[in-house]
């Protein structure tokens, strides 16, 4: 029997099939009983109608990854048991029960067109239940005339009230959030719900031949009351709160949830969010904010990055204070994977336009990780006067946690040095001046007095274009000065993060969200494997704290690198910036995130054998 | 450098003295420097209310020569950058300076896109039919079968309407100047700027190194005995719309504006084209946010929001 330690996924079609709604209600009824929850989502760049999976982890310690086994299965249709083997050059994925772990159950629709003897497993339990037949039942009790337009939206309630009984949990935080969600003309539809949650709940433990499932919920109450958050809205609530007056955006997967949680607050806070026409406009609006003195900000994906290039090239010649660009890497060459994970973009993070220039790139890893690092991100941008990359991917993006909260209070704010008249006596102002730090006081238009040009030619102190060597070189060389002084004033903890004991077998190095998968791995590595793991999570990519990592690395064991990408692009920026190539890779550029398990995977494996580079899949 | 006193703004108070133009003699930029100056000083913002947002180009180079903010930008972008500047404060006016090939070339997306806007800004287009900076290339205003001595060989695609496109793209404001008619193009700027809402001049201008289609004594029409360039408000054309809810009126007055966009040969017209008081982009943000009525983000949008209740609402 095990407490509160749940896998549970749903699959089904697009847009139709409700998936969305019975995981995000099903995750949220866990996470207001007290439970930690993980839960991730894979979609199709489609609009309706193709394969969607969703999966709610709990524990009752904090979890940050999914794991390979499921053991509860609910299938709205038969894809999301057998895939589609059919389906023209490639299947498009083999179904997921397979990963229905030994003793655990398959609950689907009886009406849905799904083959029973194609189960083929007996170490499992199928429940089948007739979910429109059990809405109408439902309401035809409560003595109202059932209308499909109308109520059969309550199917979704029927796998999340079967997953209830089996698991054991009460229906009430269910009935609670119905409650929460429904608007006020609708509230005669909460009792509704609620018979069908108890309906469905019934029928299962009726089909259900054992006694008890091998997994039960148990609520903790001293526990609830933390959020259940993705990404994307971590990122929103950061930039409020950071003061961020401005966001722009292109509509692009998985990027525009962003803007469009920001798009609501605009009643309610300070500030525009204008969806530009691309995202060269997106870019070079932020920039203009940004010279004119408001926090300003872009959110985007690898496409819209692409595009912004020369907009980055010019903040950071002419010293923009910002703006922060949210990079929410997905699947890429090109269009690529639209809606799938990846971490294909560091090194173009890394250099996104020609020429030489500074700016700042930081990768959060998770969630919470990813709004405390946007809050600095604004700090960094208005203290060295260049864009900053906040370099997030779709597993952030999408995927909800429980939290305590986003860890804001108490940030640092920094908006970096301002100039005023007082300062410069009857001096024309010049906004590239010349100081020993290589930070230039800026005057945010309209500030008197301070009137000044600047372009993305190359210019003088004051802003004019200029092309003599002994300028080129001063400006050059101040520029980039600004990254050195930034290396040197960023503090440890927001440049890399060490986890797990100091002396281990083996020294995990990655990046990103990576840190999930990584971090859950780490005990199961030693209490299941005997294998002593830390990991080295690089948060600050540029400029890159290259003195720890080479310690770190040269005190390590066996180093095992792990990225979502075919290249290993972090081990490159390693061997780069420290000289030490690493060897043993565990790379993923399938579409999809590490599991918890593909790690320990990896792990075992790199420790077994001198593998080289080993890539992983698990379709 | 001194705060301005507002009351003796003159053209010389928008001037940059140790700075020195690189257009070539004769250029038109001159007059449209010129104009900008002296409409600016009519206008009576001190200079560090005002932001002159360019792109790349001979016209490009405008905010160098210009005592006021100023941004030289990329090629074709400096209505995104100067949209950012004027969200970020209202209290800037804000000008946009390019060429033809900055605005209507590779900036065309933004032309249209900040047509629909109505943001409240002026954007001068400086239209000389070539690309001057990289020798004489045709730009998108060159028209089908012209050849300058430049260019390799005739254009062979249509050239662009920026009146037209403007129509269409929703402008609220539409004029068409000549650098070298100063004291109407002075007034243009002025109108514009002092348009509540997105407007666009088009203002001719010779280039004489590159064009020798468009030359001064082509506008002159040397050739056909009489100016080339007419003033509308000389024929009675009047542009404006009186009553801006009546949709009829709207609807004929754009397609007169159309209409007079393609006049071109023996007779040019110059003047406002059309102009319509609808509302602006300010105008909406302050609907949804009323604080940005009076105050600009650059005021309200301070660090430390109170997120509370936002993060309260995923609990």
């Amino acid at each position: 029997m095990k407490e509160n330690a749940l896998s549970w996924m749903i699959g089904g079609p697009a847009l139709t099939g409700g998936v969305n709604s019975s995981a995000e209600v099903f995750a949220k009824a866990c996470a207001r009983a007290g439970l930690y929850v993980f839960s991730n989502i894979e979609y199709h760049s489609n609009i309706m109608g193709r394969h969607i999976s969703y999966r709610v982890r709990t524990s009752d310690t904090p979890v940050h990854s999914h794991v390979e086994q499921v053991d509860l299965l609910l299938a709205l249709d038969s894809e999301t048991l057998f895939g589609t083997p059919e389906y023209q050059d490639y299947q498009r994925h083999g179904g997921h029960l397979h990963r229905v772990a030994p003793d655990g159950a398959v609950i689907l629709d009886a009406k849905a067109k799904i083959d029973h003897s194609a189960i083929e497993r007996d170490d499992i339990h199928v429940v089948a239940l007739a979910y429109d037949d059990l809405v109408r039942e439902s309401v035809e009790e409560l003595g109202v005339t059932y209308n499909a337009r109308r109520h059969s939206v309550m199917r979704n309630m029927v796998p999340i009230g079967a997953s209830c009984a089996l698991l054991d949990f009460d229906i009430s935080h269910v009935v609670t959030l119905v409650a929460e969600v429904l608007p006020a003309r609708h509230q005669d539809m909460v009792e509704m719900n609620r018979h069908v949650l108890l309906h469905a709940a019934e029928q299962a433990r009726r089909a259900y031949a054992k006694e008890e499932f091998h997994v039960t919920l148990r609520p903790r109450p001293e526990r609830n009351g933390h959020m259940l958050i993705k990404g994307v809205d971590a990122v929103g609530i950061a930039k409020i709160h950071a003061g961020c007056g401005f966001q722009t955006y292109y509509p692009i997967a998985p990027a525009s949830d962003e803007s469009v949680m920001l798009e609501r607050q605009q009643t309610r806070y300070p500030i525009v969010v204008l969806q530009a026409e691309d995202e060269i406009a997106s870019m070079n609006m932020a920039v203009g904010a940004a010279h004119a003195g408001v926090r300003a900000a872009t959110s985007t994906a690898g496409p819209g990055f692409s595009l912004m290039a020369e907009g980055l090239g010019f903040a950071s010649i002419t010293e923009a204070a910002g703006p922060v660009v949210v990079l929410w890497q997905r699947g890429g060459p090109s269009t690529g994977l639209p809606t799938r994970q990846s971490q294909q973009d560091l090194r173009f993070a890394l250099q996104p336009a020609h020429g030489e220039f500074p700016h700042i790139v930081v990768a959060p890893g998770d969630a919470r990780e990813a709004a405390r690092v946007t809050h600095m991100a604004f700090n960094w941008g208005d203290r060295y006067q260049m864009p900053v990359v906040v370099l997030a991917d779709k597993f952030i993006a999408n995927s909800l946690v429980t939290l305590d909260d986003l860890g804001l209070d108490g940030l640092p704010i920094d908006r970096g040095e301002y100039w005023t008249l007082e300062m410069n006596g009857s001096d024309p102002y010049r906004r590239h001046r010349l100081t020993e730090s290589g930070i230039s006081p800026r005057a945010v238009f309209g500030t008197p007095g301070g009137q000044y040009v600047t372009t993305s030619d190359e210019h003088t102190e004051r802003g004019r274009i200029d092309e003599q060597v002994e300028n080129r070189i001063a400006q050059m060389d101040k520029r980039m000065q600004k990254l050195d002084l930034a290396a040197q004033e960023i503090p440890d903890e927001w440049q890399y993060e060490f986890i797990g004991p100091e002396d281990a077998d083996v020294t995990i190095v990655g990046w990103g969200s990576t840190r999930g998968p990584i971090t859950d791995a780490l005990p199961v590595l030693q209490s299941e494997h005997g294998i002593s793991a830390n990991f080295l999570q690089i948060r600050l990519l540029r400029p890159f704290p290259a003195t720890v990592v080479r310690e770190k690395l040269d005190r390590a064991r066996r180093v095992i690198l792990v990225e979502d990408n075919y290249m290993g692009q972090l081990g490159m920026l390693i061997a780069e910036q420290t000289g030490i190539k690493l060897e043993r890779m565990a790379l993923k550029y399938d579409g999809r995130p590490f599991s918890q398990d593909e790690v320990v995977e990896a792990v075992c494996e790199h420790s077994a054998a001198d593998l080289g580079r080993l890539v992983l899949s698990h379709p | 450098m001194v705060v301005a006193d507002t009351e003796r703004l003159t053209a010389k108070t928008f001037g940059v003295e140790d700075s020195h133009p690189d257009w070539c003699g004769g250029c038109g930029d001159f007059g449209i420097l010129s104009a900008v100056k002296q409409a600016l000083a009519k206008l009576g913002r001190p200079p560090h209310e005002v932001a002159v947002i360019s792109g790349i180009g001979c016209a490009g180079k405008l905010p160098h020569y210009i005592n006021s903010y100023g941004l030289h930008t990329l090629h074709g972008r400096a209505l995104n950058v100067a949209t950012g500047v004027k969200l970020a404060n209202q209290n800037l006016e804000v000008l946009v300076a390019g060429g033809d090939g900055d605005g209507y070339g590779i900036g065309a997306g933004y032309l249209v896109n900040s047509g629909r806007r109505n943001l409240n800004i002026a954007y001068l287009v400086h239209n000389n039919g070539v690309y001057g900076l990289t020798k004489g290339q045709a730009a998108p205003t060159m028209r089908r079968g012209q050849k300058t001595k430049g260019m390799a060989e005739a254009a062979i695609q249509e050239s662009v309407n920026p009146i037209g496109l403007a129509i269409a793209s929703g402008y609220t404001f539409i004029a068409r100047g000549y650098a070298m008619a100063q004291p109407d193009l002075v007034s243009l700027i002025v109108q514009a700027v002092q348009h509540r809402g997105t407007a666009l001049i088009d203002i001719l201008q010779p280039c004489p190194i590159y064009n020798d289609l468009m030359t001064i004594d082509f506008f002159r029409g040397r050739d056909i005995g009489h100016n080339r360039t007419y003033r509308l408000a000389d024929e009675g054309f009047d542009g404006r719309v009186h009553d801006p809810s009546n949709q009829d009126e709207i609807v004929a007055k754009q397609q007169a504006a159309i209409a007079k966009s393609f006049e071109w040969g023996d007779r040019i017209p110059i003047g406002v084209l059309y102009q319509l008081d609808a509302p602006t982009y300010e105008d909406e943000l302050a609907g949804r946010l009323p604080e940005l009525g009076t105050s600009s983000l650059l005021e309200l949008a301070t660090p430390g929001q109170d997120i509370s209740r936002l993060q309260d609402a995923y609990r």
